[in-house]
């Protein structure tokens, strides 16, 4: 296996008293795009400025490509950044800006022209180059920065919420178009969002951050359908969390007492161990079908229409506890109505934490 | 931390040019002050003091003490003046779509541009050809001349789109427009003008050519202080020098106090 | 009786008459003034009549009588002079209270900075000459160090006048380049140095070009305020050599000469215009 492209060893950071990383460990493959994810002030955002230089780690070492940089200035680091307002410098044209770094490194003249007008080109803007910045719109500015930072080569590109000034369509466009930049150049990505859907749009690995610690690390499908803790469960989309504990635990197989009902279903946990099942909405049927347990009869309070589905909220008979769902586009609903409701107990994840 | 400044600019350096130049910038003022309580007659070292004597020789002059108050007077009645006109204006021009609209705002600022020395001998020979006396309304219609794009500027440059919406609101409610201006539009801008009106204070009060060319016989504080000049370095002239700047700074700090404590809010 | 909607007060009428006051008094004390100077200008003083007949005579006059014209050159001098060394001065300064100083302090070093910027103009100069004239703190201080042994005077000459004005554009020019350099995104410093710029030349590629703007703003005012004023010339600079504005004064005050003082206006004016046409492009750069 080759070298990782990045690894944070024991990592904390702390500003005056408080905590803003505590105990990171991460390894990141060369050439992955790899998305941290999580609330603002999770430390997200510190530890990709760790990674670019900008801040020193109160503790740990961070290495790039094998060698460790953990007190490199910026200027000397393989990373680039492109910055969350962009950073773009207004008293320069645009070529000016992409070749900046090819300039800092006492690239050729002529070197520099071919390489900024190839890194124009790749990111669709070769005809820009005389432009000033403010002529610009949004996304060509977002553009010319991913082409600013790229153009220099770096070992890893980390991007700091580049998305968050742009409007829906426009981001869902940018997303695929980074992807696909990623893909061509096979530069590692390390990209910073709130957005739990850009994460799983755009990345090959999520790291999910939360309060300055790692939640949990895996790719889009492994973190959306087996999250590893509450937080991820209710951070990753919609979810239903249900409470309960182990009443029954043999090897593999253990019984979940919940206000629900019982679920047999595997895992591991230990007997009398406080724990929560995550039961995704559209894990939620109105009809019983080949595995599915019976969780109990409900009313319709509220629904509303999605486009690709419609997403309820229904009360569980006898009890309190309310439950979101999603039914199919064509099936008309209204609140007041009964539905009984089954799930598939494979589609229910066991949290621990 | 976040940002690394020029690592060149190693401390020592730094510090002792910070040290210096704010030396540089004291100096002449705190000479002045000090030697506002000199014993002897001469503002220069050694020092003999402290004493009051020439606080007390600038309150028991009469002329001085009417060149105060006529200064208190211009300074108060030209900023009021100056930004009653330069609200409205500043108001007309930010909310209806004047033709020219650029063209009127660059002839309302152009004083600005342009030396005092030359707006006030502008004004001297208007007065006189007009044979208006030379008088503390002179002074006061120069004032305003200076003060007038001061004030519409502060005001013109505060009033955004956010208020706009806030004055429309206002009239959906059923606001007539004097109700608007007077309920809305002013307590909303009160910061602004409050600006404007301090800084204009401040500005007059310390206003010296114009004040020069079109006064005669009631003259206002920096002309008393300028014929005083003639008697060559006088205790005195330090002991109105360092009052007038205490009146200034008390002025500057109280806006700095208001303004600044309303926007926090 | 045509089919109208009822009619209200229209709101440009309206505008109109709020604009009209500040409209007619910068007309009247402003505009009209300039305008009767720039007639008067091209009148003469005959004696001690006015012979209102147009024609190019001061202006002749301003440029063959050596001293006349030798003043705006002085002036012209003094003015860069100040300029220059007022910038170079006071960069450092501004950089160092937005940079060096922690955020907390800065507001109070700021303030501190400028404070003697509100002493009266005129006591300003004067203080000045406590500081600078034979017998005051300058030369006391060199006998004491026993540097000279007669005391020693430092004004009533160009450098007193460079010297008074340094003082007071160095704090207006710290404020505002301290206000442009505050107001710089810290990433565009964080992109330079992303980019391999080491801390000098992300200094010279992109502070320094970025704050250009603050840096024009304040030495176009300073060049304004600096060519105008006849305050500081005429407390510290001495008899030996005159600027514009005191030459100017000169034509009032001891030969009550209007039509050459309006002339001398008029140039002073043109200067300022042309050098304003010369900074317009920095003056009013987009700051993205």
């Amino acid at each position: 296996m080759t070298l990782p492209a990045v690894e944070f060893r024991d990592i904390a950071m702390r500003f005056g008293g408080k905590v803003a990383l505590q105990g990171i460990n991460l390894t990141i493959e060369a050439g992955s795009f790899v998305v941290l994810l999580g609330p603002s002030g999770g430390g997200k955002t510190t530890l990709l400025n760790i990674l670019g230089g900008f801040l020193d780690p109160t503790e740990g070492r961070v290495f790039i490509d094998g060698r460790d940089v953990t007190r490199m200035p910026p200027a000397k680091r393989p990373t680039t950044t492109v910055f969350q307002d962009y950073a773009l410098f207004p008293h320069m044209s645009i070529a000016a800006n992409v070749a900046f770094g090819l300039k800092m490194r006492r690239v050729a003249k002529d070197q520099q022209r071919i390489r900024t007008e190839r890194a124009l080109d790749m990111v669709g803007l070769g005809h820009t180059a005389a432009r000033r910045i403010h002529e610009l719109s949004g996304g060509q500015r977002q553009r010319i920065a991913l082409a600013r930072a790229l153009v220099v080569e770096p070992s890893v590109l980390l991007l700091d919420e580049p998305l968050g000034a742009l409007d829906l369509k426009l981001r869902r466009q940018m997303q695929e178009e980074l992807k696909l930049i990623q893909k061509r150049v096979g530069t590692t990505f390390v990209h910073v969002t709130h957005d739990q859907e850009e994460a799983m749009a755009i990345g090959d690995v999520i790291v999910v951050m939360n309060d300055g610690f790692i939640e949990d690390i895996g790719s889009p499908e492994r973190v959306y359908l087996q999250p590893s803790s509450r937080f991820t469960a209710n951070f990753m989309g919609d979810n239903n969390l249900i409470e309960g504990s182990i009443t029954d635990a043999a090897g593999e197989r253990i019984h979940v007492e919940t206000t629900f009902g019982g679920f047999s279903l595997t895992g591991k946990a230990d007997k009398g161990a406080k724990v929560a099942l995550s039961l995704r909405p559209e894990h939620l049927h109105p009809d019983a079908a080949g595995e599915r347990a019976k969780i109990g009869t409900a009313k319709v309070v509220e629904s509303g229409f999605f486009g690709t589905h419609h997403q309820c909220m229904a009360k569980l008979d006898g009890s309190d506890n309310t439950v979101k769902l999603r039914l199919p586009q064509k099936q008309m609903i209204r609140p007041g109505e009964a539905l009984t409701l089954y799930a598939d107990p494979a589609d229910m994840v066991l949290l621990t934490r | 931390m976040i940002h690394r400044a020029l690592p060149a600019l190693r401390a020592a350096p730094v510090w002792i040019y910070v040290i210096l130049i704010y030396g540089f910038i004291f100096l002449p003022v705190g000479v002045l002050v000090l030697f506002s309580f000199q014993g002897s007659r001469v503002p220069v070292p050694p020092f003999n003091g402290p004493s009051l004597q020439w606080y007390e020789a600038v309150f028991t002059d009469e002329r001085m003490m009417d060149a105060l108050t006529n200064s208190v007077i211009v300074a108060l009645a030209s900023s009021l003046v100056s930004v009653v006109l330069g609200f409205l204006a500043a108001y007309a021009l930010a909310r209806h779509r004047l033709p020219f609209a650029r063209v009127l705002q660059g002839f309302l600022t152009a004083p600005l541009t342009v030396s005092y020395l030359i707006i006030a001998m502008g004004l001297l020979i208007t007065f006189n050809q007009l044979g208006v006396p030379k008088s503390l309304l002179t002074v006061g219609i120069g004032h305003v001349v200076i003060n007038l794009p001061l004030c519409f500027a502060i005001v013109y440059s505060q009033m955004g789109a956010h208020q706009a919406n806030i004055e429309r609101a206002a009239r959906d409610l059923g606001a007539r427009e004097w109700q608007v201006l007077a309920l809305v539009t002013v307590p909303m801008m009160w910061p602004a003008l409050f600006a404007g009106f301090f800084l204009s204070v401040t500005f007059s009060w310390d206003e010296f050519i114009i004040a020069f060319m079109v006064s005669r016989f009631e003259v206002t504080l920096p002309v008393e202080i300028w014929s005083m000049l003639r008697t060559g370095l006088n205790p005195k002239t330090n002991a109105v020098g360092s009052f007038v700047f205490l009146i200034s700074v008390a002025t500057v700090l109280l806006l700095d106090f208001v303004v600044f404590r309303r926007k926090k809010t | 009786m045509t089919d109208r909607p009822p009619r209200y007060l229209s709101a440009r009428v309206r505008a109109w008459g709020l604009l009209l006051p500040a409209f007619l008094w910068t007309i009247a004390f402003f505009f009209a003034p300039l305008a009767i100077m720039g007639l008067y200008s091209l009148w003469q003083r005959v004696g001690t009549r006015l012979v209102s007949e147009i024609s190019l005579q001061n202006y002749e006059k301003f440029f063959a009588k050596s001293f006349l014209f030798q003043s705006l050159v002085n002036s012209i001098e003094v003015t860069v002079m100040v300029t220059v060394i007022s910038v170079l001065l006071a960069y450092p300064l501004a950089y160092i209270l937005a940079e060096r100083v922690p955020r907390r302090w800065q507001r109070l070093a700021l303030i501190l900075a400028i404070l003697p910027f509100w002493t009266s103009y005129v006591v300003r100069s004067y203080s000045w000459l406590l500081v600078l004239s034979e017998g005051g703190i300058l030369s006391n201080f060199l006998l004491d160090m026993g540097i000279t042994e007669d005391p020693v005077s430092f004004a009533n000459n160009r450098g007193a006048t460079v010297v008074g004005f340094v003082h007071f554009f160095v704090m207006l020019l710290t404020l505002t380049i301290y206000a442009n350099l505050v107001q710089l995104s810290p990433s565009y410093r964080k992109a330079a140095a992303d980019l391999g710029a080491g801390p000098l030349r992300a200094f010279l590629h992109v502070t320094l070009p970025l704050t250009l703007p603050g840096i024009m703003v304040g030495a176009f005012l300073t060049f304004v305020l600096c060519i105008g004023d006849y305050i500081t010339p005429q407390i510290l600079g001495g008899s030996r050599e005159l600027l514009l504005p005191q030459t100017i004064m000169m034509q009032i005050a001891r030969r009550s000469d209007f039509p050459m003082a309006s002339a001398l206006a008029m140039i002073l004016m043109a200067v300022v215009s042309l050098v304003y046409l010369a900074c317009a492009r920095w003056l009013k750069i987009d700051r993205v």
